[in-house]
């Protein structure tokens, strides 16, 4: 490990409240599966010094169904959500997602509130969350508060989250239409996303790409086409607000014209 | 701090961001756990905790506070997995081994092709392009039957 | 009759790595230790103007070229590498100081401020102003051939760099003993470690070098180890102590070495029916920063590069260039995968240019034992190029599959190639190796310096052994390399472990035998005590190689192999997923059929990864994805089922009818995946295949 583990320190929470407690009276950076963290620390790339572990708070590991609402509690694995009946039922791009991240033991430890705290644009279950209007549950010491998901960043890997919150849960309305979903990452598994697509067909269409922009993006002129146009006017639209840039893994131009496709296959496919 | 390593209880002194890879390799002297790249990647690092696997290059030792870890030397030297690894020549250089096994120890008892693919997705090997572990898995199984 | 020999036995080190009991360098530890880093150049080109220790150094070992005892160079073929840069910066991530603590946390903490003065860097080896080493291989009249050939066919393949990914790191741990120093290291060949500690150290010390159990290697603990080796034994003479030096990935991705780019150029000549008149080709690798083993690699990739054809007509040029980039150097295959990635991509669009079908183009110009080699080797009767591929093509109903996939997402395509076995040319006849065989009091002991890397040396060598000697396998011990004990048997390189090592390890046993006069090693050690055999290699009588003009016996014998490839793509976003490899290859004898099956296995997926998924991202001349999640090795999803036949040809100079093995498999898998994305309707001629590159591929 390239950071020095001398400088750094860790606390352990026991319930949300006390966690809570502890972020309302010092910054510290919550752990949850800490396959993001850790990466981090290996890497010596992250500044931050103080932990909080988080993973001991067994009232976040939950799926339930409220008032007709899934609610994925922030530390629901991926090994879970693709387990669960509910999620099967509702949200099955979710499992679609979840199956492709990592590897086992990557969906053993990785959770949904981290994948959504982490803010990367590569996240997997972002592009879900955003396709479904979905609605983060951030709770500080002795208050909540309801973000919808597609508000929720801010810029890359920034958010609206206080450094004194927690992701509690993440609120899944339900959803009608067709779901649909595809990743195409660096290989078949073990993958980072290069472009990752959801979308929903139902009324109208939602899609949301991850991996093409500093967040993951809602394509709403594309829906709005889709909407009351033809396909090809929306694939006008599409280009008018998919601008993605070159990195190590990928071109620019790829994931524009990957987007493209993708997006008509969505609407092909989901007819 | 304590918690069941390979069916013992243990109690170590470690600093609880310390990782858990380290924690086994340098303070419990188990160095049949690998580090291959130290970011989840290779799965070299592999061990079970409370019974599923994690890559322990990525688990701070504070997480497996009153855990059960098992080991590669957990499964013992009489493991099926590991004479069918033998017979089927699935270690090659034998760095990924451990984990490989430890990941093969995990899956259900008669597994298809299919489920051993998916099973050690996160199981990293340059030597035997996978397939010899294959058949090591399914011949392991095979004998589990018999 | 054997007994041992063609049966998948047991492997000596099967039960230590299934149990994880089996110790690798970083599993070692010795008594007062000390931890060793590398402060490395963060420029590609330049000099070094000041170095300033920004650090409390109690405690620390600091070493630096000045600190060297003996010569600053590692020892190789030409000798232009210096262990530490003096001033001169030639290439990113370069060692310059040496830094040693007992406490990792503050090894890792302390801050070395280099300024430099940087000049302009050399990135593209086509505008390298100089060549390591330029090689010509000429037969025939060239110029004159393609004048008057019916059909002229050009063309340019480029490949990438690709990494090694053993699993294990590059380390080293080297210990302070009798005044000397011990090194155990995880490495492919103990002598050249040997050599190099010697260059650096002088010859007042005594040293040792013992190789640990190694988590990998493909080349990539061939030379390299040299380099670590030597900044251990530095800091260790200087401390005094023990000092173990593990590169984590992304310093073992971004400072050692990796396969040479290549950019091939064919032309060539036919007639109108498609039998080869013509072949001009011309090869340039991208050999990085110091020669290294890049003139070997060179020639290898030269000698390969006509494929296995016949042509009464062909000149090869190759160059290695300089560029600002960490040295490249040794990786399975050796330059024969760059060159007969080109050689049968060509063939490919020579047949669509023909229109003729691209399988009766290579049966018609395959190498037939009798034929001549563009080095005008006259091949022998152990030649099998046709038999792998019409078992190829046989096997995979080949000629109906490419009918009836023709227009679909499904493509299929084929490779045929050669791997020649042992070192190029007079190469084992100046190494003489050495090996040695003891008598022990149950059994015997073989003593060589060849290492266990994954791909069973030591289960394979036993083998040998057994049956020579007529022993049971279980009594034949094999020793653990330490040059202070073990013949120098060479290096564990060129797929000469089984071919050359185990043939003089059988003469050995054979005469262990004969000295046995019918008792069994027990009862003669009971009653004459131990004694050994030493045996040197002999080079068949008939090999004739002119080093100067590059033409006669390269290779006392040849591997051979065809891979067929089907892959799958999805046009939208133009992933390729191969769906199943077929490989086809001969190469003598399997001694044991297992590992012989893992090393087939294990190297086609290796070239799997090479053609498809692999991609070294350079900027700014270092590589710019040095991790695990980054660079993309096959994953268990990304490698498909596959199909390995192994054809028997004995080869009358091997141990038991064995030839090479460890690299042919590498040389197939990107030629017949990229044939199969022809086949597909994609002009694609260079790999990695990635989608980003196929995206912008013309159609065919
Ligand atoms: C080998 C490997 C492969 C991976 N593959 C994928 C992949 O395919 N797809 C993908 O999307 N991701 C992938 N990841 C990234 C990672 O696994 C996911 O982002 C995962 O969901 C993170 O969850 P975690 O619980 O491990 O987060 P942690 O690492 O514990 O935390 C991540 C961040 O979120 C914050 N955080 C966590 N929980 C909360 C909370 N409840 N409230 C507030 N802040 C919180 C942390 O402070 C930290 O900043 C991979 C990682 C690795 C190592
Ligand atoms: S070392 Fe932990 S996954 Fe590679
Ligand atoms: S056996 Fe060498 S990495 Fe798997």
């Amino acid at each position: 490990m390239k950071t020095a583990l001398s400088t750094l320190e860790m606390r352990r929470a026991t319930s949300v409240a006390e966690a809570l407690e502890i972020l309302r009276d010092e910054p510290r950076m919550p752990i949850a599966g800490a396959t993001d963290v850790y990466v981090g620390l290996n890497f010596g790339t992250l500044p931050e010094l103080r932990y909080l572990d988080i993973w001991a708070l067994d009232e976040l590991r939950t799926i339930t169904v409220n008032e007709d609402v899934l609610v994925l509690g922030a530390l629901a694995t991926y090994t879970m959500m693709v387990a669960s009946a509910l999620v099967q039922e509702r949200l099955p791009m979710m499992i679609e997602a979840a199956r492709q991240v990592g590897g086992p033991q990557i969906q053993n430890r990785g959770t949904i509130g981290g994948n959504i705290a982490n803010g990367s644009p590569a996240g997997d279950s972002l592009p879900v969350l955003a396709a479904c209007d979905a609605v983060v549950v951030l709770q500080s010491a002795g208050a909540e508060r309801r973000v919808k998901f597609t508000e929720f960043y801010t810029g890359y890997r920034k958010t609206v989250m206080r450094r004194d919150e927690l992701v509690v849960a993440v609120e899944v309305p339900r959803v009608s239409g067709r779901q649909w979903f595809r990743k195409v990452g660096t290989r078949a598994a073990q993958a980072i996303s290069k472009v990752v697509v959801a979308g929903v067909r139902g009324e109208g269409a939602r899609i949301a790409v991850g991996s093409i922009a500093p967040t993951v993006i809602r394509l709403t002129a594309t829906e709005r086409a889709l909407a009351t146009g033809s396909l090809d006017e929306a694939m006008v639209a599409l280009r008018g607000e998919v601008n993605p840039i070159d990195d190590i893994r990928s071109t620019a131009d790829y994931r524009k014209r990957v987007t493209e496709n993708l997006v008509r296959r969505f609407w092909t496919e989901t007819a | 701090m304590r918690f069941t390593l390979n069916g013992v209880a243990t109690d170590v002194a470690a600093h609880p961001m310390k990782r858990l890879l380290d924690v086994l390799r340098e303070e419990c002297g188990l160095t049949g756990t690998k580090e291959g790249c130290g970011e989840g990647e290779c799965g070299a690092c592999t061990v079970l905790v409370d019974g599923v696997t994690v890559c322990s290059c990525i688990v701070p030792f504070g997480q497996a506070q009153d855990a059960d870890v098992v080991t590669i030397e957990g499964l013992g030297n009489a493991h099926g997995l590991q004479q069918a690894f033998m017979d089927e020549v699935g270690a090659q250089c034998g760095i990924c081994t451990p984990g490989m096994v430890v990941a093969a120890s995990v899956l259900n008892e008669d597994p298809s092709l299919e489920e051993i693919r998916v099973g050690l997705a996160g199981n990293l090997c340059r030597c035997t392009g996978y397939a010899a572990i294959y058949r090591a898995i399914l011949s392991s199984a095979r004998a589990g039957k018999a | 009759m054997t007994t041992a020999v063609g049966q998948s036995v047991s492997r000596k080190d099967g039960i230590g790595k299934a149990t994880g009991a089996t110790k690798y360098a970083d599993d070692l530890h010795f008594p007062g230790m000390l931890f060793g880093r590398t402060i490395r150049s963060t420029i590609p080109c330049g000099r070094v103007k000041s170095i300033r220790m920004d650090f409390d150094t109690s405690g620390f070992t600091i070493v630096d070229y000045r600190d060297i005892p003996h010569r600053n160079v590692v020892a190789l073929i030409d000798e232009d590498q210096p262990y530490l840069v003096e001033t001169e910066v030639r290439h990113m991530a370069e060692a310059i100081v040496l830094l040693a603590h007992e406490d990792r946390e503050k090894l890792l903490g302390a801050n070395v401020v280099i300024e430099y003065e940087e000049a302009e860097p050399v990135f593209d080896p086509e505008r390298s102003p100089h060549s390591f080493k330029d090689i010509t291989i000429e037969k025939g009249d060239v110029e004159d051939a393609l004048a008057s050939a019916e059909i002229v066919v050009e063309g340019t393949y480029r490949t990438g760099h690709q990494e090694h990914v053993y699993i294990e790191t590059n380390g080293v741990i080297a210990v302070p003993e009798h005044g000397g120093i011990a090194l155990y290291g995880s490495l492919q060949c103990p002598f050249y470690a040997y050599k190099a500690l010697r260059s650096v150290l002088g010859n007042d010390h005594p040293l040792r070098v013992i190789q640990t159990e190694t988590g990998g290697g493909f080349g990539g603990k061939e030379e390299y180890p040299s380099m670590i080796a030597g900044h251990a034994a530095l800091l260790a003479v200087k401390s005094g102590r023990p000092v173990k030096i593990i590169y984590d990935r992304v310093e073992d991705m971004v400072a050692t070495t990796k396969r040479h780019p290549s950019i091939v150029r064919h032309r060539t000549g036919l007639t109108r029916e498609g039998r080869l008149v013509a072949m001009d080709v011309d090869v340039i690798l991208d050999g990085g920063a110091y020669s290294t083993l890049s003139a070997v690699v060179l020639s290898r990739g030269c000698i390969h590069a006509a494929g296995p054809y016949r042509c009464d007509n062909v000149k090869i040029f190759g160059r290695a260039m300089f560029t600002n980039t960490p040295p490249n150097g040794a990786f399975r295959g050796f330059g024969a995968p760059q060159t007969e990635f080109a050689m049968e991509v060509h063939m490919e669009r020579i047949a669509e240019q023909l229109g003729m079908d691209s399988l009766t183009l290579r049966e018609m110009n395959a190498l037939r034992p009798g034929d001549m080699t563009a080095t005008s080797q006259v091949l022998k009767q152990d030649a099998s190029a046709l038999e792998c591929l019409q078992e190829a093509v046989r096997r995979t109903d080949y000629r109906r599959k490419r009918e009836e996939l023709k227009g679909t997402n499904r493509g299929i395509g084929l490779a045929l190639f050669y791997h020649g076995a042992g070192f190029t040319g007079a190469g084992e006849q100046r190494l003489a190796s050495k090996a040695r065989l003891d008598l022990t009091a149950t059994g015997a002991r073989i003593m060589v310096a060849s290492t266990e890397i994954g791909q069973g040396t030591r289960t394979m060598h036993a083998q040998i052994v057994s049956d020579a000697l007529g022993v049971p396998y279980e009594t034949i011990e094999v020793a653990q390399p330490d040059t202070s004990v073990v013949a120098d048997s060479g290096p564990t390189v060129a797929s000469r472990t089984c071919m050359v090592v185990g043939k003089i390890l059988e003469r050995c046993a054979l005469e262990m035998k004969e000295r046995l006069e019918g008792m069994t090693p027990a009862q003669y050690h009971a009653k004459h005590g131990a004694f050994s055999i030493v045996k040197e290699h002999i080079q068949p009588e008939w090999m004739r190689w002119d080093d100067d003009n590059y033409q006669g016996d390269a290779y006392a014998t040849y591997a051979w192999g065809c891979d067929v490839a089907e892959v799958e793509i999805d046009r939208d976003t133009y992933e390729v997923r191969p769906v199943k490899v077929t490989a086809v290859q001969e190469f003598g004898r399997p001694i044991h059929p297992a590992l012989a099956m893992g090393q087939i296995e294990g190297g086609t997926v290796q070239g799997l990864g090479y053609a498809l998924l692999e991609h070294v991202v350079m900027k700014n001349g270092a590589m710019a994805n040095p991790t695990l999640t980054n660079y993309t090795i096959p994953t268990t999803l990304d490698t498909p089922e596959l199909d390995i036949v192994m054809l028997e040809n004995h080869y009358d100079g091997g141990p038991f009818g064995a030839k090479g093995l460890g690299e042919l498999p590498m040389d197939g898998p990107a030629p017949a995946v990229v044939n199969a994305i022809r086949h597909l309707g994609l002009d694609l001629r260079d790999i990695p295949a990635i989608p980003e590159t196929l995206i912008a591929c013309a159609s065919l």
